[in-house]
């Protein structure tokens, strides 16, 4: 086991509730720093309500929730993303009337009164050399591909230390899907952290090193992504092995 | 056909003004889901403070500077003292909420200045009459034309070249998402009443100087005329409350040339009427949300 210290999100004890709706149950998740650790379980499980309660998004309460020193607890999401921990959100949700510059301005929005978000934006395009081509179009002429780019790319704007991603790969074509997960390695051999939820059970087994398995808002299982990959229940039910 | 074109004239002066209203309903509309009926409240503390500040001797364009300020100042109060504690609340709240502070206003102004109607001294230059070939318009309806296009020009600008702009399109759009982007949600939203303040700020000085004077009740009026001209462009739609604006002055303008005498006393009727035509074919207004923020 590593020492507790390189952890960069630590939470205990993580529920979250709409109304009388409990989503999360209490789960304790710990990431590190550069690692992939990714959240599997079935629809409805309470992956997406993780990632959105541990950005702010979502209505939550927890024994602990640290990330990179600072307690999240009662923290508003532009607090947080501030602090270097943001979300691409489920669906991509780019601002499809505005042009692929401007969702990439706003991402680096938090830069604007220091640093240099020239610079972020250059390196951003040697990145995506598809969103270069498409500066000045409308996101929402965008396929779903450049869409899911777009949306990497606007949340890399604002530097963070540990990138949240909430289903990359949803409904797009599988040559694409491959590029996206090409992507997300590429970002933490860059030495970004990142914190994937997918239904994309086999592809995220491959570049992740951990990996928590939830069901009914509570982890049923976890451990490393080998021992994931060749475990009964993963085998069973998601692997059709 | 001279007639009709200064007809169109006075149709784009009267439209002109439900636009800004309107788009000032729409601003804060398409960011957190409030119609404010308080809007029109903003007008009328603009008509006062202009009112207030000519009695103090300011000069006229002075004055017009400190009552646009107050609008602002007024409208960022009104939401930091009453729409942010329901922010997020249901539609009921928020509606609820508008009117609240719209009557709670009125009987401020009722009580603490006057229920009748104080004259304000618009200088007489503004009560000329400019003849540009065979066309007669007021100065003060030039003037209204002029100013009403500098401010949907400027706020064009000011949504596509500034971040805070940016900001308020986005916002729009995706309101959580744009929290992503560590944009403070709390500054997006003064943001938008600040400059939905600006409108009804500029509207209220140009009714208060077509009118020459300013009463409790001011506001209640131009603003459900602006509050019909938003859903007619389709409520959220800042293209569709300058359109709607516009359409609304030019049928109330044209009913009011041609319709027979003895109709006239029914002309709002009638107005309100060609309204549930259009909502008949288009429910979702002209200019549905799919535009949004374009201007």
């Amino acid at each position: 086991m590593t020492m507790p210290d390189d952890s960069l999100l630590s939470i205990e004890g993580l529920t979250v509730s709409y109304g009388a709706v409990e989503a999360v149950r209490g789960i304790d998740l710990t990431v590190r720093r550069g690692e992939i650790v990714t959240l599997l379980g079935a629809n409805g499980a309470g992956k997406s309500s993780t990632l959105n309660a541990l950005v702010g998004l979502a209505p939550r309460k927890a024994k602990r929730m640290v990330f990179a020193g600072t307690d999240l607890t009662g923290l508003p999401p532009e607090t947080i993303v501030r602090r270097g921990m943001t979300l691409v959100p489920e669906g991509r949700r780019v601002f499809s009337s505005l042009t692929v510059e401007e969702n990439l301005m706003l991402g680096g929005a938090k830069h604007a009164a220091r640093g240099n978000p020239a610079q972020v934006k250059a390196d951003m395009l040697e990145r995506f050399p598809i969103l270069a081509e498409r500066l000045h179009q409308k996101a929402g002429s965008l396929s779903g591909g450049e869409q899911q780019m777009l949306a990497i790319g606007r949340a890399l704007m604002s530097s963070p230390d540990l990138l949240l991603l909430d289903e990359p790969s949803l409904g797009l074509a599988p040559q694409v899907v491959d590029r996206i997960f090409d992507l997300i390695g590429n970002l933490r051999d860059r030495g970004l952290t990142i914190l994937l939820v997918e239904q994309n059970v086999a592809q995220s087994l491959e570049i992740a090193d951990r990996g928590y398995v939830l069901a009914n808002g509570r982890v049923e299982l976890q451990g490393s992504a080998e021992a994931l990959r060749s475990s009964p229940e993963i085998q069973d039910a998601y692997l059709g092995a | 056909m001279d007639i009709f074109l200064q007809q169109l004239l006075n149709a784009l002066s009267l439209g002109g003004t439900y636009a800004l209203l309107a788009l000032g309903l729409a601003v804060v509309f398409s960011i957190i889901g409030l119609i404010n009926f308080a809007h029109g409240e903003l007008m009328t503390v603009t008509g006062y403070a202009v009112c207030f500040a000519l009695i103090w001797g300011l000069p006229f364009p002075l004055a017009v500077i400190a009552g646009l300020a107050v609008a602002m100042t007024a409208a960022f109060l009104m939401e930091r003292v009453a729409f942010r504690p329901v922010r997020g609340a249901s539609g009921t709240t928020l509606l609820l909420t508008s009117f609240a502070v719209s009557a709670i206003l009125r009987v401020l102004f009722q009580n603490l200045i006057s229920a009748r109607p104080i004259p304000v001294a618009i200088p007489a230059s503004l009560s000329g009459v400019v003849t540009i070939g065979p066309l007669h318009l007021g100065m003060i309806q030039l003037i209204s034309i002029i100013v009403t296009l500098a401010m949907l020009l400027g706020l064009n600008l000011f949504l596509h070249r500034t971040m805070a702009g940016r900001a308020m399109r986005a916002a729009a759009e995706d309101f959580a998402v744009l929290r992503l982007m560590g944009l403070r949600a709390n500054s997006v939203v003064a943001t938008a009443f600040a400059i939905s303040g600006l409108l009804a700020g500029v509207a209220g000085v140009l009714w208060v100087a077509q009118r020459g004077s300013v009463d409790p009740l001011m506001g209640a009026l131009p603003v459900l005329k602006a509050f019909i001209a938003a859903i007619i462009g389709g409520l959220g739609s800042l293209s569709g409350a300058v359109a709607g604006g516009f359409l609304l002055g030019f049928i109330e303008v044209i009913l009011q040339a041609y319709l027979p005498e003895s109709l006239l006393p029914y002309r709002d009727a009638f107005a309100i009427l060609l309204v549930i035509a259009v909502l008949l074919f288009r429910p979702q207004g002209l200019l549905a949300r799919k535009t949004l923020v374009k201007l």
